[in-house]
């Protein structure tokens, strides 16, 4: 019988036998895709909700698997991200660099304020606080009909060619360069989230994910820390929102529902929250399951629930997790 | 104007009363088990249908007892299946498993009694208004009301007077010392979940006799009760019961003034109250941390 109210977390992941193998798999797909998915079905734009619900994840992970706290409701700023695009593109400019600062201007901008009202609290109570605040989100955008189209979503948008000053990249109708300029922008993103994981700030996270107790007898001041890795964290996820807004040209309001935040959730612990790229396998896998099952049955509800209990009960390290045990044993 | 008033108040208690109901029993979950049921709304649209199935046999007042009960057990079986194996785990997983499970709770209610919202009779003696002065309330809102001041006070006193009920109270201060001296915090857990969906599917029963069935009935309810468990604060049984009141006579209030940010009320009591006393009108010190 089990008594322990202490919980214990998922056990550290081995250093895997080549840390860059992942890496470069996964990359090699990548940059390959418009080549080899339609081959087995696929479509670009499938490709490109992959990647941009792989980056939402990854951010999110930041949160989950590197520091160690759990947000329930991270859609809400995918989704002030996605509108906080479409509004600049809308009624601001028509400049696709612009219509991403927007949205993470938005989306993390009140990710960051949010953060300071919560980072004294942990475990469940932070999951519900963060659901809580999302379903704000989800509501007033849900509510403000005349400026963010209600129910309907937010349309009457699309986004602009880019300008480089000596060429200009037409991203709008044609969809394998929009797919390589979101790729460019999944590569500097996740490279700068690998940079912060490797600097000093980012091995404190860790510190405070393993030991918070021993972290603050070292010193840290663990409130700021989450604070800070809470605002990042929602800063790489508005910027995802703003990538879905212009993959889609159309802002959803159900974007920001408690139910997107229960989708990246459990993305990131599918691929395993452990690993680097664990939320972006997660994401893959669960894009297209999705995708697939949505189109064979109305039932797809209870599939999508299926996966989620599936996963909790016979796969809580994830993909990813459970290759790198099999990898250092 | 004062009927207006009278009206919303009396609104909003009612929305208050089933806020309760569904925030005591997520409270009770939350306090021993350390698990946030996103599925306790669709344990209240199944103690609905439940009713539903069993009015024709049972007539409405034996529907009312039984149906319940067959929640209970059925949240029982559950807890002893699946959501018992995630105690010792990150709490990420017991909300993603209960996430999941209300994912598969709506689509099944969905599947067997469709997608559209089904009547529930309730007896004529109940339906019927006070008077025509008071010609919005009914006899079925009174009932309501005191079915769940009954439903609450049993609560309180099972908690207090009990074996089980003190018991949990132990158990949610520190389970570790309960489980030394020779409970079995196994079982003991599982009748905690047991109680919580008994409460969700009185609360199911309620409802459907006031505005139908429907698979998602319970997920408008939801959400305001997580908020009241944040306003009363997390651990305390009463500040959840003042907590549920307090957000549904404000929003009712607010439809008097302002009808659009009826909803957005609640949402603005929770973050002054996060600001102002972080820890909720009622909680302990340090039980939020």
């Amino acid at each position: 019988m089990n008594t322990a109210t202490t919980t214990t977390t998922v056990p550290m992941s081995t250093t895997p036998a080549r840390p860059w193998l992942t890496g470069v798999i996964i990359w090699a797909l990548l940059l390959s895709a418009p080549i080899w998915l339609p081959m087995l079905g696929g479509y670009t734009a499938l490709a490109g909700r992959v990647l941009v619900l792989g980056l939402a994840a990854m951010s999110f992970n930041l949160l989950l698997g590197f520091t160690g706290v759990m947000s329930f409701g991270h859609a809400a700023y995918f989704g002030l991200g996605a509108y906080g695009a479409g509004l600049t593109l809308k009624y601001l400019a028509a400049s696709t660099p612009l219509a991403i600062l927007g949205g993470v201007l938005l989306g993390g901008g009140l990710g960051t304020l949010f953060g300071l009202l919560i980072s004294q609290r942990r475990g469940v109570y932070f999951a519900m606080v963060t659901v809580a605040f999302g379903q704000i989100a989800f509501y007033i955008t849900y509510s403000w009909d005349s400026l963010t189209g209600g129910y309907d979503g937010l349309r009457g948008f699309a986004r602009a060619p880019l300008n480089l000053g000596f060429t200009t990249i037409d991203i709008t109708n044609n969809s394998t360069a929009f797919y390589y300029f979101l790729l460019i922008v999944f590569g500097v993103v996740t490279g700068l989230q690998a940079l912060l994981l490797a600097s000093p700030f980012g091995r404190t996270l860790v510190a405070i994910r393993e030991n918070e107790r021993r972290a603050r007898f070292l010193g840290i001041p663990i409130e700021r820390h989450i604070w800070m890795s809470f605002s990042i964290s929602c800063c790489f996820t508005a910027l995802a929102g703003a990538m879905y807004a212009l993959l889609n040209n159309f802002a959803d309001p159900m974007g920001l529902h408690y139910s997107l935040s229960g989708e990246i959730v459990i993305m990131t612990v599918m691929g395993g929250m452990r690993a680097f790229w664990g939320p972006l396998i997660g994401a893959a896998l669960f894009v297209v399951l999705q995708d697939y099952i949505s189109s064979m049955t109305v039932n797809w509800m209870s599939f999508v629930g299926m996966i989620f209990v599936l996963v909790v009960l016979f796969f809580p390290r994830g993909l990813l997790g459970m290759l790198q045990r099999g990898v250092g044993k | 104007m004062l009927q207006l008033v009278l009206f919303n108040v009396t609104n909003g208690l009612i929305i208050g009363a089933f806020y309760v109901l569904m925030a005591l029993g997520l409270s009770l979950i939350l306090n021993l088990s350390n698990v946030i049921n996103f599925a306790h709304g669709n344990f209240l649209a199944l103690g609905g249908y439940i009713a539903y199935i069993l009015v024709p046999f049972l007539g409405f007042w034996g529907a009312l007892i039984v149906a319940p009960l067959i929640t209970a057990v059925f949240g029982f079986v559950i807890e002893r299946l699946m959501i018992r194996r995630v105690y010792t785990r990150d709490p990420v997983y017991s909300l993603l498993l209960t996430f999941g499970l209300a994912f598969i709770m709506q689509d099944a209610c969905r599947y067997i009694w469709g997608p559209n919202g089904l009547p529930m009779t309730i007896p004529d003696s109940l339906s019927t208004p006070l008077s025509a002065d008071l010609f919005f309330i009914t006899w079925y809102r009174i009932f309501m009301v005191a079915i769940v001041i009954t439903a609450v006070t049993g609560l309180f006193a099972f908690l207090r007077f009990t074996r089980v009920g003190i018991r949990i109270r132990a158990g949610t201060l520190d389970l570790d010392t309960v489980a030394a001296l020779g409970v079995n915090v196994g079982m003991l857990r599982s009748m905690n979940f047991a109680v919580g969906s008994l409460l969700a599917g009185l609360a199911g029963v309620l409802a459907a006799g006031q505005v139908g069935l429907n698979p998602n009935m319970g997920d408008d309810l939801l959400m305001p009760s997580f908020i009241a468990i944040i306003v009363g604060g997390v651990g305390s049984l009463t500040g959840t019961l003042c907590g549920g009141l307090l957000i549904g006579v404000a929003g009712a209030l607010t439809t008097v003034v302002w009808p659009a940010a009826s909803e957005a009320v609640i949402y603005v009591i929770m973050l002054v109250v996060l600001v102002l006393r972080p820890r909720g009108l009622m909680g302990q010190e340090g039980m939020m941390s």
